[in-house]
């Protein structure tokens, strides 16, 4: 498999204002996406999370480095369209990112945009709205819908333009439980069944643990980075960067810390309970 | 209580008049507009109105829908209504009290009939946002104002802008409703004090609806960026506008109408 974004030395500083010196976020970060895998960015607010995936369509540009996506380097102006249409982006508040007052008209946005005949935007509406199970809701308005439709739709709105890969910029952050399940749902489905890369920036280590891969920024370079079992495994380092781990990962390191001998390695509450259960019956 | 706006309201169905292309419904809204300014007498007012009536019938919008739309024009109409009965001096004096109020026939023939052009002029542009989602609205007033492109008038902006606010009004309302319950629970006053008072409480209102207008703004930028949008060249459209026989039916009624009328306009009925 190849990758389809890669960062080579990225530094980014914001510009700073009335002759006050930029934030430097990044100075030399390096990092590669293999594509069709599902990789969760993890890391505290400021620790440049979100300035990272605006990297990854060409929002930002590099002030040092490159950025590279399907081989295209995001400076590129003339490949500009090419980067936005392989790499869909999903923001965290669902209001601020539909456009049209009807689902269907917004979902058909981007389709649009790309100037596609308008009975292959049909299908594609269609075909996008049905892979995230809102197609009964295609004549509805977009405001009296909840969160998670809400995101839904965006998302639908994004994989109607066909990319490659999604960016979700914590697309749950103002969802309600049942609202994060459903976006959480639909965002596996699409990496399982379509094999679309999915970049996940989330606050949830629960979201976190879904992923094949786990990188977690700190400072704006990474401070972890591997499959979820062994990230969340490093409960002193998460500790120290203040992110936590999952719930069932942080009750067996207590449990540890106490002496019990208990493996770091259960992400989720079964697998959890089945360890706890093996072990009080030892 | 800001929820019940009915800003050009519409009424989701699949009537024939809802069926209809959005640009045959706004150019024969301006046919019906320039035939209810032309009619004269009560024969061409009967004619409209009847053609009204029929148009509402076969739109299947409750008529009460229509009626509570009304509320806000009633004060206008009175207005109107008022002005003409006791301030045209025509004909037979009907009533005389003190030479202070007068009415005469003229005055109560002109009050009505200005009342029915207002309110079946309202009424037409009602049935028009009641059976046409904005969009298509705007994607109807987008192909109509087409040909104003080749003199530089920015067409696609204009319908993009429109569409955007439209779809922002209700979004932007819940807001306004939230800043609103905020500065009430730390004990903002909008109800009580001098009309100035009231105007000042606003002032905790507004400034964070536009700080917030302003950030919404400019993460729908960023989101439509991310859709690839670059303005109005080579965007294509999923639904392409067309005419059907019910539009070539249509027309033929609406300007048949505007002719008749006419006729019956120049023959004084």
């Amino acid at each position: 498999m190849s990758d389809i974004i890669v960062t080579e030395h990225l530094a980014y500083t914001y510009p700073g204002m009335d002759n006050m010196p930029g934030v430097a976020v990044f100075k030399d970060l390096n990092l590669s996406i293999e594509e069709g895998t599902f990789v969760a960015v993890l890391g505290m607010n400021g620790c440049g999370k979100s300035t990272l995936a605006k990297h990854f369509n060409s929002i930002l540009l590099p002030s040092g480095g490159r950025v590279l996506v399907c081989g295209i380097d995001t400076a590129n102006e003339d490949r500009l369209m090419v980067v936005r249409r392989n790499v869909g982006m999903v923001f965290q508040n669902p209001d601020n990112q539909i456009v049209a007052n009807v689902v269907e008209e917004d979902v058909a946005f981007g389709p649009e945009n790309l100037g596609i005949a308008s009975p292959e935007i049909r299908n594609r509406v269609d075909k996008a709205l049905k892979q995230v199970g809102m197609y009964e809701y295609r004549e509805h308005a977009p405001h009296l819908l909840s969160g998670g439709q809400k995101q839904r739709i965006a998302i639908a709105g994004v994989i109607a333009m066909e990319p490659k890969c999604i960016v979700l910029d914590e697309p749950t952050a103002m969802l309600d439980p049942r609202g994060r399940r459903e976006v959480m749902e639909t965002v596996r489905r699409l990496n399982r069944e379509k094999g679309i890369t999915v970049v996940l920036i989330t606050h949830h280590m629960d979201e976190a643990a879904q992923a094949d891969r786990v990188v977690v920024m700190h400072k704006g370079s990474v401070a972890a980075d591997g499959a979820p079992e062994d990230v969340f495994s490093q409960v002193e380092l998460l500790h120290r960067i203040g992110l936590a781990a999952p719930d069932s990962v942080e009750l067996c390191w207590q449990l540890k810390q106490e002496g019990f001998d208990l493996p770091l390695d259960k992400l989720t509450p079964k697998e959890c309970a089945q360890v706890l259960c093996e072990f009080l019956k030892a | 209580m800001l929820k019940d706006i009915t800003l050009g309201q519409y009424f989701p169905g699949t009537s024939p008049i809802h069926r209809l292309d959005p640009r045959t419904k706004l150019i024969l809204l301006i046919v019906y507009i320039v035939a209810l300014f032309l009619a004269q007498g009560w024969v061409g007012y009967g004619v409209l109105l009847a053609f009204l009536l029929f148009t509402i019938k076969i739109s299947t919008i409750p008529p009460r829908s229509i009626l509570r739309g009304m509320k806000p024009i009633v004060m206008i109409l009175v207005f109107t209504g008022v002005l003409n009965l006791f301030f045209t001096r025509e004909g037979k004096t009907l009533l005389n009290i003190a030479d202070v109020i007068i009415v005469t026939e003229g005055g109560l023939t002109r009050a009505v009939m200005m009342m029915a052009r207002i309110l079946m002029l309202i009424t037409g542009t009602f049935l028009l946002t009641y059976t046409t989602s904005p969009i298509s609205l705007t994607d109807g007033l987008e192909a109509l104002l087409n040909p104003l492109k080749k003199i530089g008038v920015p067409v696609h902006e204009l319908s993009m802008m429109m569409c955007i606010a439209l779809r922002f009004i209700p979004t932007l309302i819940e807001e306004t409703d939230k800043i609103m319950s905020a500065q009430k629970a730390r004990g903002a006053d909008f109800e009580n004090g001098s009309l100035m008072d009231r105007a000042r409480a606003l002032i905790p209102i507004l400034v964070p609806l536009f700080i917030g207008a302003f950030r919404r703004a400019d993460e729908l930028a960023t989101a439509m960026e991310c859709r690839c949008y670059q303005g109005g060249e080579g965007r294509s459209k999923m639904k392409i506008l067309r005419y059907h026989l019910g539009d070539m039916k249509a027309f033929g009624m609406g300007f048949g109408l505007l002719i008749l009328v006419g006729a019956l306009a120049a023959l004084g009925l």
